[in-house]
């Protein structure tokens, strides 16, 4: 029996539509527009002034924070201008918008295609390192490493877990990142387990991957302590919670942190910065980006620079198909819908899919029949229904009991509530309602 | 790109499951009982059964129309769905104006009454068909026999047993009237489309499938009646019925499996599925072998309804992260 995560879940339909389709690099775009606030935590403070030149792999903005992150050029070339410049969900936020000029790289990054196995540098100056190439969580919550991996006083990492799962339908960039750069990701992780001081990392990818499965398997076999762990496909086995129980069989108590129970959990495409930031000295400027949609031309995985509009990708993959409704960025299950497509990519944006306009419409919502479908599914053990009602009748106060704060927003029982009720718009509600009485009580 | 996009909150895909295909599928799951049932007790089967999806569909359309002053929805079965389930439960051979009054107390009392679909309580067709059980007693346990069991006057399997009992016979004398495969197959009397224990446990095997119903409430209420029905036998077993009639007689398989896992009834978690199922069960073999009614899980299941709310306010789902770390 394949091993998975021991409550509720679902079974989306997969679509991996690029699954076969190896990693391009997407020519250099005109111009790139990069925002200093692509990680959770402080936006990092701009360095750099209108006419700067710069070369890729210079710093633009320096983490302003513990919990915060730089951020890199992308391309050579001239600063054109630092100012308010919209994201994806159209908020204007502080960018730095540079014109490309050649492709001229910054001398000290290492760009061979040698694989540099040895790593004699200690747990903090790797952290330092990693905090200076500016990595953040590329799974798509975009958290900045170094703080994952500098564990507080008192808490012992006891393993390391790899996230291979990719459970978000369509998605394959992590997929293509193992078959393709599997000794790159192996020293990674081999250097992430050194930062923690721990001898033993798992690397949870689901049994649809099973190229990836027995590629990894046969590579890790020279490097001791890395095992590959098959898991059984199940949405959302790659939530960070929902993999640590699926793997090692412990569950991370509500409001606790997964190095409580001696886990410290990483992307495979956080595996393959950090080999590159400390073994090449490239910090974080591209990522691998799958672009997809059934009615695209060619879905493809692209190696794409920080910065690069979401619709010169999709120009790469045949255009922006006519019937789109929808834009989407991340996967179908919780990325987040674009309000304009020319909005950049950034380092959490692993994916980008065009849906139709059939599919980019909500059914309307019917009367609840209370066949507790949401509370079977969700893999909280939470109950969407009953929090749905409160949050309708705004019991705030009530509500907190029911814990609507331990929510991993997976969308599990939206996507499988017969009545179309728009339950996670609501648990969202009042997810936000009941922080704001639990912050006022401190 | 000119045109607008749409911009909503995550996620953007469903399962493409409905409320109409949930119900669908449980009238789909009925179907083969429903042949059976026509295979032994012939047209009055299907004449009953119309009448009672049809005037059950009119009252909810007529009631939402006239009464509340909303959208009828007959478009998600449920309305269909509840008037098959009455017929299920009623003797093939009950006139067909009580089949009427039976529809109108399902839809109007047991459904409309509280606010409609998702609202109600109890199972409307139950409320239908105990409303009539208590009005009309005699049409309500006259049975039509099928060809085997000419020799038990039209009483079903467990009514006759229940009396044989009382008047002092030992049930060993009795059972050679019973055979097994009949009973499995469906050829004996009783409620229209109760009968046919194999053809609802196919059913049953098709709403699994389908991912429609779990398997926790009718395998808590069988178990139990198994159970508990399996002690007293092995008390005494010449004055109780073994375990095995026991759950393929009088309903049970279709209470359990049809009835009692009615979504707007049942209870929302596992646990409180348990409570549900075990109460049920306890309560019908209370009510076989000490109650006035013969069946029983028909009343069974109306009074573990009324519990649901209680069992959902005091029931949890097992939360993630509660388990000790180890």
């Amino acid at each position: 029996m394949l091993k998975t995560f021991k409550i509720g879940g679902v079974h989306p339909c997969d679509n991996k539509l690029s699954r076969g389709a190896s990693i391009e690099i997407l020519p250099l775009p005109a111009k790139v527009v990069i925002p200093a606030a692509q990680h959770i935590g402080a936006p990092a403070t701009i360095t750099v002034q209108k006419g700067d030149r710069v070369k890729v792999g210079d710093i633009i903005a320096t983490a302003s924070g513990f919990v915060s992150a730089n951020v890199h050029a992308s391309v050579s070339g001239v600063v054109q201008a630092v100012d308010m410049q919209k994201d994806a969900m159209g908020i204007a936020r502080q960018s730095v918008t540079i014109a490309v000029e050649g492709d001229e790289w910054n001398e000290t990054i290492d760009r061979s295609n040698d694989l540099i196995t040895e790593c004699n540098l200690s747990p903090k100056e790797i952290i330092d390192k990693i905090a200076a190439a500016g990595i953040v969580g590329m799974g798509g919550a975009t958290f900045p490493t170094q703080v994952k991996l500098s564990v507080p006083p008192g808490k012992k990492a006891e393993f390391l877990i790899i996230n291979g799962v990719e459970c978000e339908p369509y998605l394959t960039a992590d997929h293509r990142v193992m078959l393709e750069k599997a000794p790159q990701v192996l020293v990674g992780i081999r250097i992430l387990c050194k930062a923690l001081g721990v001898n033993h990392a798992f690397i949870g990818i689901e049994n649809n991957k099973q190229d990836a499965i027995e590629h990894l398997t046969k590579e890790a076999a020279s490097y001791p302590g890395i095992t590959v762990v098959p898991l059984k496909v199940k949405y959302p086995q790659g939530g960070e919670k929902q993999l640590i129980d699926a793997i090692v069989g412990r569950q991370v108590p509500s409001g606790a942190l997964p190095i409580d129970v001696g886990a410290v959990v990483q992307n495979i495409g956080t595996a393959l910065a950090v080999y590159e930031a400390v073994q090449k000295n490239k910090p974080l400027f591209e990522r691998v980006v799958t672009v997809t949609g059934k009615d695209l031309a060619t879905p493809k995985n692209l190696l794409v620079r920080i910065g690069t509009p979401i619709s010169s990708l999709l120009e790469y993959c045949g255009g922006i198909p006519d019937s789109t409704g929808k834009i989407i960025n991340g996967g179908p299950m919780m990325g987040r819908s674009l309000c304009y497509p020319e909005a950049p990519v950034t380092k959490g944006t692993s994916g980008v899919l065009c849906m139709n306009e059939q599919e980019s419409l909500r059914e309307t919502d019917t009367p609840c029949i209370r066949c507790a479908k949401c509370v079977s599914v969700c893999p909280m053990g939470l109950e969407p229904y009953l929090i749905n009602v409160m949050s309708r009748k705004k019991m705030f106060a009530e509500l907190e009991e029911h814990k609507p704060t331990d929510c991993i927003e997976c969308g599990s029982c939206s996507f499988t509530c017969p009545a179309h009720i728009p339950l996670l718009d609501r648990i969202r509600v009042a997810k936000s309602e009941v922080m704001k009485i639990i912050r006022s009580r401190k | 790109m000119d045109k607008k996009l749409i911009v909503s909150p995550s996620p953007h895909i469903h399962s493409n499951t409905s409320t109409s295909k949930l119900m669908s599928d449980v009238i789909i799951a009925l179907l083969p009982a429903f042949v059976v049932s026509i295979f032994f007790f012939g047209f009055n089967s299907l004449i009953v059964t119309a009448v009672s999806v049809l005037s059950c569909m009119l009252f909810e359309w007529l009631i939402s129309k006239y009464l509340l002053k909303k959208k009828p929805s007959l478009t998600d079965y449920s309305a269909a769905l509840t008037g098959l389930l009455l017929a299920f439960n009623l003797p093939p051979t009950l006139p067909l104006w009580i089949v009427v009054i039976g529809a109108l107390v399902a839809i109007g009392i047991g459904k409309m009454s509280f606010g409609g679909l998702g609202c109600n309580p109890f199972n409307p067709a139950l409320v239908g068909r105990v409303f009539l059980l208590i009005s009309f007693p005699t049409q309500m346990t006259s049975f039509a026999s099928t060809k085997a069991v000419d020799a038990l006057s039209g009483a079903t399997p467990l009514a006759f047993l229940k009396e044989a009992v009382k008047s002092g016979k030992p049930l060993s004398e009795l059972m050679g009237y019973f055979s097994y495969g009949d009973l499995l197959m469906g050829d004996k009397s009783g409620s229209l489309g109760e009968i046919g224990a194999a053809a609802l446990l196919l059913g049953f095997v098709y709403l699994l499938i389908r991912k429609v119903i779990t398997w926790h409430i009718p395998v808590y209420i069988l178990g139990t009646m198994f159970v508990f029905s399996g002690l007293l036998w092995l008390i005494d077993p010449e004055t109780y019925l073994n375990p095995l009639f026991q759950i393929l007689t009088g309903g049970a398989i279709l209470g359990a499996v049809y009835m009692a896992t009615d979504y707007v009834t049942s209870p929302m978690n596992y646990r409180g599925m348990l409570i549900y199922g075990v109460g049920i069960g306890i309560i019908t073999i209370l009510i076989r072998v000490w109650g006035a009614y013969p069946e029983g899980i028909s009343f069974a299941i109306l009074i573990m309804n009324a519990v649901v709310p209680l069992i959902n306010k005091y029931t949890r789902p097992r939360r993630f992260g509660m388990v000790k770390a180890k």
